[in-house]
């Protein structure tokens, strides 16, 4: 099963709608609520992260019998020092993104923590792909 | 315990929500921070913030959160009223800040 979202930049009104529908088609395959929890949690700060630093982006979902791979590719300013993004506390967002609550710096570390393999790749100007696989029998890590 | 029984132990104002109000109450969550919420929140939980834009219903949703507790009088915006209504999540007010609020919440809810 395999689908696909569009995300725009700066949209922070529809964050976490993926997130939502995502959930709920984990919910009608009857994945495990542990599994489909850290799925949701993992997808949403991925969404986050494009409406609050980049421009566009889309998210490709591919579900098997083994396991969830959600693919984020987003066009915009790239992340230089990914080890340094991934800091917990590590935050280029602006003040304003800051006062709503978003922006603490936890959003790729709750990513990781979350997904059973996380892989970004970044080019500087262009844009980020990020790749989640999490496995749907947890024992099948 | 219900949502019903902490809004009148606690003098809580209902502002949206209602169709949530029998949701069941386990535990509660104190935080600003919507990272720290989405990772660290867990199901049922009532949760303690200052935030009162949408995003706050949009993360209740996906984290079954029972309800939303504003502190200090503060009121949602009105994006946030009618999705916390078609998400049934309710949203309630008290007048205390932060600390006076949660440290209620908790002598209660450690007597179940
Ligand atoms: N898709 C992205 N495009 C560009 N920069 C990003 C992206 N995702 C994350 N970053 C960078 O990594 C930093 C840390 O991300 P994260 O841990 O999610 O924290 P936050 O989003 O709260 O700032 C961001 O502040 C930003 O500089
Ligand atoms: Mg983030």
């Amino acid at each position: 099963m395999q689908f696909k979202h569009k995300i725009a930049g700066g949209d922070f009104a529809k964050a976490g709608n993926i997130a939502s529908s995502v959930k709920k088609i984990l919910r009608q395959l009857n994945i495990d609520h542990a599994v489909s929890k850290r799925i949701v949690i993992a997808l949403y700060e991925g969404e986050v992260n494009v409406v609050a630093h980049a421009y566009s982006g889309i998210v490709d979902v591919d579900i098997d019998e083994e396991k969830i791979k959600i693919t984020i590719t987003d066009k915009g300013p790239g992340i230089a020092d990914i080890e340094q993004a991934m800091e917990e506390g590590y935050s280029t967002a602006t003040p304003q993104v800051r006062e709503m609550g978003f922006g603490a710096g936890l959003g790729l570390s709750n990513m990781k923590k979350n997904s059973d393999s996380m892989n970004i790749s970044s080019v500087p100007a262009e844009g980020t792909i990020v790749e989640l696989i999490t496995y749907i029998k947890p024992d099948a890590r | 315990m219900k949502i019903t029984d902490i809004i009148q132990a606690l003098d809580l104002k209902i502002i949206s929500g209602q169709n949530g109000l029998s949701n069941e109450i386990k535990g509660g969550y104190v935080s600003d921070l919507l990272s720290d919420v989405m990772g660290n929140a867990t199901e049922g939980q009532i949760w303690i913030t200052l935030q009162t834009h949408q995003n706050i219903i949009a993360i209740a949703s996906l984290k079954e959160i029972s309800a939303i507790i504003l502190v200090k009088g503060s009121l949602p915006e009105n994006d946030t009223i009618e999705k916390s209504n078609t998400e049934n999540i309710p949203v309630l007010s008290s007048d205390l800040d932060t600390f006076s609020i949660a440290g209620r919440l908790f002598d209660i809810l450690k007597m179940e």
